[in-house]
């Protein structure tokens, strides 16, 4: 007995509502990646040669390898750690580091755009480092971080449809449910498609316009 | 004569800076030699010197904005070279203004005031804003309190700058090239709140090349060259009977 069924009204709901595992996933990712991004931030400028190395090479290993590989390497990770496969807290784990990294290296960018008479005021004035981070060149650093940053996650957003490879239900592997049962991939990853684009193009176009004016303010 | 005399045998109570055989290296680079150099309390110090010569890295040795290879700075009676919190003090206890003012951009020139008494200091933030608008109107702005840093001239940039690190009560002051960024219609309103600040009794150590300033405010003249200091007398013996030949050379470039 086939069940093949036509794409209809409820089918396309039901790709619509898995959109909020992809915004899940995603916020989840970027809360876990801006705090790790943070820290290997501040790692990659410290006065430690060991702290910049090892933020170095975290950022290497994670720029240097797909997606993909580190889904895989996660989820095929805990398994031989004993842990139960748990795709949530795989697809959450991996995409986590990964956002660390890419943030970690934006915003080390961001932090050494900050001129160091900055730093150096701050210092001269008895503000030690914490202060100094916090007060003085984090905020200035943070203004120039916006626009790369939100350019980022929609990055982000796309990446997490990898996710679906190792079997967490999102948009997209969501999709790929509806059409085996419908057989109408046209219909069904257009919808997909239409899905991730509404949520990626209103950041692209705030990024866009964040680094608009950001270049305006620098030119004053 | 005598009180520097006694000074001498007091020993360090009386001293604002000591720096003895100080060498500071950048990387292969030898910035500084042997710096042999005594501040008393409310002396001061204008430096001069090619560019290059290591004055910058002079003063900013004295809070430690860079570190030395060897010698010993002590700052009011606190050696750095032991690290740790007597850096943090002479941090404290010393304000520096650098020759691109350095203001927090995204702070109105109060929250630039304020923010280290409240920050380092633990002042409440109603008494640094009065401590703030204080010196503020001694630097003759109190009406940019309000304002950010880009919405002034660079001569009241440096004024804000001075009162900045004044609001942190320090015992020293050290300036390094405070005018050579200004516009020329500026220089004098900004020596001119420096010359009060020396009025009075301040310790200050100058790195400047301006010279009636220096004629007015200094007692003693420093010259450095490839990082050694040539030359330290009195203004008049300095300018009027200058003995060091490249030091005679860079009066003739200068005037
Ligand atoms: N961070 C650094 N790394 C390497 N070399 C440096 C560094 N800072 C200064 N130097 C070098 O040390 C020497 C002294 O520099 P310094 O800034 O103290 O000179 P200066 O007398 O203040 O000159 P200027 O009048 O141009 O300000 C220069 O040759 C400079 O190139
Ligand atoms: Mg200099």
């Amino acid at each position: 007995m086939p069940l093949i069924r036509p794409f209809g009204l409820p089918e396309f709901w039901i790709i619509v509502m898995a959109a909020k595992w992809t915004v899940a996933l995603s916020a989840i990712a970027f809360a876990g990646g801006g705090l790790g991004g943070l820290l290997i931030a501040l790692g990659r400028v410290s006065d430690s040669k060991w702290l910049r190395g090892l933020a170095t090479g975290f950022i290497r290993l994670f720029q240097g390898t797909p997606l993909l590989m580190q889904l895989f390497l996660v989820f095929f990770g805990m398994n031989i750690l004993g842990l139960a496969i748990n795709p949530w807290i795989a697809a959450a784990v991996a995409l986590t580091l990964h956002a660390s990294a890419f943030l970690g290296e934006i915003w080390r960018g961001c932090i050494e755009a900050v001129p160091s008479g900055q730093r150096e005021a701050a210092t001269a004035l008895g503000l030690r480092y914490v202060n100094r981070m916090r007060y003085v060149v984090l905020p200035q650093a943070s203004r120039i971080a916006v626009a790369p940053t939100v350019g980022f996650l929609v990055q982000l957003i796309k990446g997490t449809s990898l996710a679906a490879i190792i079997g967490f239900t999102e948009l997209t592997r969501q999709g790929q449910i509806i059409n085996n049962a419908t057989f109408s991939p046209f219909m069904v990853f257009g919808t997909v498609a239409a899905v991730y684009f509404v949520l990626c193009w209103p950041l692209s176009v705030l990024a866009r316009r964040m680094e608009f004016r950001f270049s305006r303010a620098t030119e004053r | 004569m005598t009180g520097i005399a006694a000074a001498d045998i007091t020993g360090s109570s009386d001293l604002a800076v000591q720096m003895e055989g100080v060498n500071k290296w950048y990387g292969a680079f030898h910035a500084l030699k042997n710096i042999e150099l005594s501040v008393r309390r409310g002396e001061r110090i204008v430096i001069c010197g090619p560019s290059g010569s290591g004055k910058s890295t002079l003063i900013r040795c004295i809070n430690q904005l860079e570190t030395i290879r060897d010698g010993r700075i002590v700052v009011d009676g606190h050696d750095l070279t032991a690290g740790g919190k007597n850096v943090d003090l002479v941090r404290q206890e010393t304000g520096m203004v650098f020759q691109q003012f350095n203001l927090f951009p995204h702070m109105t020139v109060l929250e630039n005031c304020t923010l280290a008494p409240m920050k380092v200091r633990g002042i409440a933030r109603v008494e640094a804003e009065k401590t703030a608008r204080a010196f503020l109107e001694r630097v003759r702005i109190p009406e940019q309190a309000e304002k950010y840093p880009a919405q002034l001239s660079g001569g009241q940039q440096q004024r804000v700058a001075i009162a900045r690190a004044l609001c942190m009560n320090p015992k020293i002051m050290l300036f390094d090239e405070p005018t050579s960024a200004l516009d020329p219609e500026m220089v004098k309103e900004v020596l001119d709140t420096m010359i009060d600040l020396a009025k009075e009794g301040m310790t200050m150590l100058c790195v400047t090349h301006e010279m009636g300033f220096a004629r007015q405010v200094a007692d003693r003249v420093i010259f450095m060259d490839r990082g050694e200091i040539l030359e330290m007398d009195t203004p008049d013996a300095f300018f009027g009977n200058p003995k060091n030949e490249r030091l005679k050379t860079f009066l003739g470039q200068i005037s």
